[in-house]
């Protein structure tokens, strides 16, 4: 009898590990937020290159993260980048409605993620709303053809 | 000539057959009431199967997640990039090699034994032994042996994931010094929880009941001479290895394949 509950607490040890390791890769190495995921509102931004974005890549403000990317899509009208993004709710309505968007890079090489900066303007972004003033992302062989051309003259 | 189309014929009816037999066997097993007496064998079985592994896994999650960050710093740091390892070594981990290389363990470990466990007890006919007193080896030898083996794969892969990265979190940013805090944002901010954690899951679960399948099919399904049990045991592991390995691709060309 002894040795089938030794037995029965290793399995069920062995379980429990199996759950906890799951619950870390859950929490720890996918960065999955505990218990109900916040509120979101969504902002659209038209980009004419997004360069190297991905759904899913961070949007920050002063380097803060405050949303992320949901989606990018082709907008078949004026044939620019539709970016769709989800900021936390608690920044519905506060930002203003002139507030730009760029897309920048993490060091020379890493990942590209878009920049909110506040504008002035009275009226501010609800959901759904379009940011009008956007910077596209830094594409590093127009710069390097740039150069080369200015180099030539 | 025309005995050599025989041939053929008759190779591909058997291997048809066996495919058959495999499918009913599996079928008659794993469909079986649950019952105390039932639970209890499966309990024993999760001992042998899963507990028993723990200690392979661990061992060789541990070394894998390490020489992944040893290997991919030295590459990454190439292009100032050394942040990027954390996620590096995560999405290597969760999405390919913890699935696989324990599924490849676990083949080596726990099916050979079962094969030949098996395989001896049909050579020396306790199998039917069993039938002859009214007990279905199926669901007495052979069900919580399958289930042991689809329900302790899938932990021993979770296992091996969290063990390799933090592994690779030792080498990474104990030894070579990456800066801690990207480590972790960097791979969070990639791996995917449902993408990448629970397709890898779905991965180990499959490779569990195919490496289980192919166990205990082998043993019980073999010639009962000793030299039939060492072929068997043998089969198991290179049938299974190579299961898991075609298997793997084409889940990976399901799961990731429109990624881009």
């Amino acid at each position: 009898m002894k040795r089938n509950s030794l037995l029965e607490l290793g399995v069920g040890i062995f379980m429990l590990a199996g759950i906890l390791g799951l619950v870390f890769l859950g929490l720890r190495v996918s960065g999955l937020g505990v218990g109900v995921p916040n509120d979101t509102f969504t902002l659209n931004a038209n980009f004419s290159n997004i360069g190297g974005l991905r759904p899913n890549a961070k949007v920050t403000m002063a380097g803060v993260r405050v949303g992320k990317v949901t989606d990018i899509e082709l907008d078949p009208k004026w044939f620019d980048a539709k970016v769709i993004m989800e900021l936390d709710s608690e920044y519905d309505g506060k930002l203003s409605e002139d507030t730009t968007a760029a897309i920048l890079t993490s060091g020379l090489l890493g990942e590209q993620y878009i920049g909110l900066t506040v504008g002035g303007a009275p009226d501010t972004l609800h959901d759904g709303d379009v940011i009008r003033d956007t910077q596209q992302a830094l594409v590093l062989e127009e710069l390097i053809q740039q150069f080369v051309s200015n180099m030539a003259n | 000539m025309i005995d050599r189309i025989a041939l053929l014929g008759r190779g591909t009816l058997e291997m048809l057959a066996a495919v058959g037999r495999a499918g009913l066997f599996l079928v008659q097993s794993i469909i079986c009431l649950p019952s105390r007496e039932g639970l209890h064998l499966w309990l024993r079985q999760m001992h042998f199967v899963g507990v028993m592994s723990v200690a392979i896994v661990l061992v060789s999650g541990l070394f894998i997640g390490m020489v992944l960050a040893l290997q991919g710093f030295t590459i990454l740091v190439g292009f100032g990039a050394d942040e990027a390892l954390g996620q590096m070594v995560a999405l290597s981990l969760v999405r390919e090699l913890a699935p696989v290389v324990a599924a490849l363990l676990f083949a080596g470990r726990a099916g050979s034994a079962l094969t030949a466990e098996i395989g001896l007890m049909k050579a020396t006919e306790q199998l039917t032994s069993m039938e002859m007193i009214g007990v279905d080896p199926l669901r007495r030898i052979v069900a919580p042996r399958l289930w042991a083996g689809f329900v302790s794969l899938p932990i021993l892969t979770v296992i091996f994931g969290v063990v390799g990265i933090w592994g690779g979190y030792l080498v990474g940013v104990k030894w070579l010094g990456v800066y801690d805090g990207s480590f972790w944002s960097n791979m969070q901010d990639s791996v995917s929880f449902v993408g990448d954690v629970l397709n890898g899951m779905v991965k180990s679960l499959v490779f569990g009941l195919v490496v289980t399948w192919i166990a205990v099919f082998q043993g019980y399904d073999l010639i009962p001479t000793s030299e039939g049990i060492s072929r068997a045991t043998t089969r198991t592991v290179v049938y299974a290895s190579l299961a898991v390995l075609g298997l793997d691709f084409v889940l990976t060309a399901l799961m990731f394949g429109d990624l881009g």
